[in-house]
């Protein structure tokens, strides 16, 4: 194990507590049912509150699980700029997704879809220094 | 439970508000309700702007964006 990877956070807490997650959405969901019909403004704004909250407890085991890869990266020789990208898609993908999410949740499927047009661009856009890699090293095999 | 707390937060503000809702309009007087309505979505949307902050700073720092 690498010497950073902590199971739990502090004593007595799991660092990944499944019960909290489901507390969270069923509390957000009994608002949002009570929300809905009479300030669906407020509701929009309450299920993208429940969907940050849960992001946010999600970022601190995600923490380590990329430093784990990181570290795994390290032990094989891998270079770490490919790993970066990796990472770099990965967290453009969950905010266009998240953001996105709650455009929809609002009625707004049309700028959604063109903020993940954005994130799908963007991503192309990061992956474009590993695709030269790969098609170096295919010329240069040739 | 610091964030859970902005859940219990929301719900009621959004529950006093379709009260105090209901009170302005059973007294005729619409115009209120309306700018009850408009202060409730910007008292949220404050909580919440400072929620995603948070998130978005978060992410990036995790991801190295």
């Amino acid at each position: 194990m690498p010497p950073f990877f902590r199971l739990s956070l502090r004593k007595g807490e799991k660092a990944m507590d499944l019960g909290i997650f489901l507390g969270i959405t069923l509390l957000a969901v009994t608002f949002l049912s009570l929300l809905r019909q009479t300030r669906p403004e407020l509701a929009v704004l309450l299920s993208a509150a429940a969907g940050v909250i849960i992001f946010l407890r999600l970022i601190g085991p995600l923490q380590e699980l990329v430093r784990t890869f990181e570290y795994l990266a390290a032990q094989a020789q891998i270079n770490l700029v490919y790993l970066q990208t990796v990472f770099r898609v990965m967290g453009v993908a969950y905010l266009t997704g998240f953001t996105a999410q709650i455009c929809r949740d609002a009625g707004e499927g049309a700028l959604a879809l063109k903020l993940e047009m954005a994130g799908k661009v963007i991503i192309l856009f990061l992956a474009v220094p590993v695709l030269v890699a790969i098609l170096e090293t295919v010329l240069r095999m040739l | 439970m610091p964030d859970i707390n902005i859940i219990f937060k929301i719900a009621g503000v959004g529950i006093l508000i379709s009260i105090l809702n209901m009170v302005l309009k059973q007294a005729d007087k619409e115009e209120q309700a309306q700018m009850l309505t408009l202060v409730g979505v910007v008292v949220v949307l404050l909580l919440v702007i400072q929620l995603i902050q948070r998130l978005f700073h978060d992410v990036r720092a995790v991801f190295g964006l």
